[in-house]
């Protein structure tokens, strides 16, 4: 009896977990298939699932009308851009707080965790300004560094939780060995530290990738990333979802495809070391 | 050589004294061990003396250079950490070797050494797993083992046994202590099982909130203690203690006496009198405690095995030579 009540409980979940993971990825998959449609399906009611004229195209006009690869490389820059500058500042900053607290160190995180709390729309017309000023309107820098200050509290708290489960007896016993600071750094700190690196590498990665507030308000063409390349066919001249959604597939897919080969190291920067 | 020596060493954290001015002569190659309650500072002197801490006041003299100012690795000792504190991502002999990589010998020394240090610890199967795929027992002799390999002037042990289930710990103690015998190398081991001190140290510090009470070998200790906090602190079961007239009557405001050395008779009239609270048979020994009105619960031990049960009456008789006599400070009296 026992048995048999969990086989059932376990088919049941096994279901359900499908069930809701299919809820989940649907809209991803909606956008795919919908990218593949002409005009005139894409907004058929009822819409039809996969029996419709297959055609690739959207892909071509979108190709045609907007420079994809420029868009994909502006991504590119400022996704990874401001993800090394974030990781370079955030690593010592995380260790000292880690390994060398002060009593002021709480308020601190809490203090750079604050700013992520006021919309960004509040100072939109501020920076908007002081990026006109200084001319840094449209430019592939001037959205590195915001992006970068953006996401700096969150890179900052992630690493810092990471470095704090290095247990503190470790680097003692590395002190004991003759390990200088620089040798401990490399041989004992780093290795332990690679896979909260690497997650919170990953999630930064994709947070700066779908970024789309300051994206869209402090570019317009030349450094435009994909996220408004994507925007630029929900409006002008009136909706064209098959467009828009093979436009949208474009723009994720590299990060789906990065997102899917570093699944592990995902579900560890998200639990965020909750679980060892 | 590995003489320790510390004078009026003093460590405080913040307004908080911890260690409130120790002296203390640790000989090459004795094995000397720190116990004392929960929280007393044994933790905290060792790390002053590895140089992981760095001391208020006092100095520390390593064969007779003070190492104050000295980093812990120049300082040329090593420690066993009671979390173990192996490298995670190193195997076995990288965990062993990873201090003479650091002082930069060569591979082939290096895997020799390490090797050797594996042998002598039962570990030569296991040098290319990771510290997760060993038994506790196993990770504790991987941190013995990165211990001595360095051939260090003196060895430093927190708990290193307190994570080991009984058996184990029995067994690693009498592996510690063959090995240190065998090295010659001092050793400084931190403790609060008092079986552990007594049966592994040449010499125990006795450490109350942050003092040194007593230095002296395990039987001085028990023998001869200083003091009432050593007097209840070394033996077990705990020494009895009987103040008021009883005590005035032998010129002391408390004297004590060890379970050991009260001889018991049954329904006898001699001596103190009272009634069998609880009596727990071991076998090998009997232990009685017994309600004695006005002198309070005394425990009383006897060697083999004894019938007489809760509710029985029996009278002890202390033996007048083992009566420990304290003044109203708690210091010992002597004659
Ligand atoms: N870094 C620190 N900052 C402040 N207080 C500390 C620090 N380290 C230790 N203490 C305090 O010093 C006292 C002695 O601590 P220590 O760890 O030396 O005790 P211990 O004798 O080793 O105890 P245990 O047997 O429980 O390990 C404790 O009261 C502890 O709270
Ligand atoms: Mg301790």
């Amino acid at each position: 009896m026992a048995r048999m009540a969990t086989t059932r409980r376990v088919v049941v979940s096994t279901i359900g977990a499908w069930f809701f993971g299919f809820l989940i990825f649907f809209p991803i998959l909606w956008m795919v298939l919908t990218s593949f449609k002409t005009e005139l399906e894409a907004f058929a009611i009822p819409p039809s699932f996969l029996f419709f004229h297959w055609t690739t195209e959207n892909y071509a006009t979108v190709q045609e009308r907007s420079d994809y690869l420029l868009h994909a490389m502006n991504s590119i820059i400022i996704a990874g851009g401001s993800t090394l500058i974030a990781l370079l500042i955030a690593i010592p900053a995380a260790w000292s707080m880690a390994f060398s607290p002060t009593k002021r160190t709480k308020d601190v995180l809490l203090w750079m965790l604050s700013t992520k709390m006021m919309p960004p729309v509040g100072v939109l017309v501020p920076i908007y300004l002081i990026y006109k000023t200084f001319g840094l309107l449209d430019s592939r820098i001037g959205l590195v560094f915001i992006l970068c200050l953006g996401n700096l509290p969150i890179v900052i708290w992630m690493l810092f939780t990471y470095f704090k489960e290095i247990p503190r007896d470790i680097l003692e016993a590395a002190r004991m060995d003759g390990a200088t600071i620089g040798r401990e750094l490399v041989y004992v700190l780093t290795p332990m530290a690679i896979p909260g690196l690497a997650s919170t590498l990953l999630l930064n990665l994709i947070l700066a990738w779908n970024e789309a507030f300051w994206t869209l308000n402090l570019s317009t063409s030349n450094a435009a990333p994909l996220t408004t390349f994507i925007a630029s066919y929900s409006s002008p001249e009136g909706l064209f979802w098959a467009k828009l959604s093979a436009a949208s597939t474009l723009a994720i897919a590299p990060i789906l495809v990065l997102g899917w080969f570093s699944q592990k190291q995902l579900v560890r920067g998200l639990t965020f070391g909750a679980v060892k | 050589m590995g003489q320790i020596t510390l004078q009026g060493v003093q460590k405080s954290f913040g307004p908080v004294h911890i260690i409130k001015g120790a002296d203390l002569d640790i000989a090459d190659g004795s094995f000397v061990v720190f116990v004392g309650p929960s929280g007393c500072g044994k933790t905290t002197l060792l790390r002053l003396i590895a140089g992981l801490e760095d001391v208020t006041g006092g100095s520390i003299l390593i064969d007779g250079k003070n190492v104050v100012d000295t980093p812990p690795a120049k300082r040329g000792l090593s420690m066993v950490f009671q979390s173990y504190a192996l490298y995670p991502h190193m195997s076995v002999r990288g965990n062993i070797g990873f201090g003479l990589k650091m002082a930069g010998l060569p591979k082939d020394e290096i895997n020799r050494k390490v090797e050797a240090a594996a042998a002598t610890l039962n570990l030569s199967p296991y040098l290319d797993r990771k510290p997760r795929e060993l038994s506790g027992g196993q990770r504790q002799r991987v941190a013995i083992g990165r211990a001595i390999v360095r051939e260090p002037k003196g060895f430093l042990f927190d708990e290193p046994l307190s994570n080991l289930d009984a058996a184990l710990r029995v067994q690693m103690r009498i592996e510690v202590t063959r090995l240190q015998k065998q090295l010659g190398t001092t050793a400084i081991y931190v403790t609060h099982d008092q079986v552990e001190a007594m049966t592994m140290a040449d010499k125990i510090v006795v450490l109350n909130a942050g003092k040194i009470e007593q230095y002296g070998s395990p039987l001085e200790l028990y023998e001869r203690p200083n003091n009432l906090f050593v007097a209840g602190f070394i033996g077990s079961p705990k020494m009895n203690f009987v103040t008021g007239e009883l005590a005035q009557q032998q010129g002391a405001a408390t004297i004590g006496v060890r379970p050991e050395h009260l001889k018991i008779e049954r329904d006898g009239t001699g001596g103190w009198v009272g009634t069998i609270a609880v009596a727990e048979h071991l076998g090998s020994d009997t232990f009685l405690y017994v309600d004695a009105g006005p002198l309070g619960m005394l425990t009383a031990r006897y060697v083999g095995e004894l019938s007489l049960h809760a509710g029985d009456r029996v009278s002890l008789v202390p033996d007048p030579a083992r009566i420990h006599r304290f003044d109203a400070s708690g210091n010992a009296l002597r004659n």
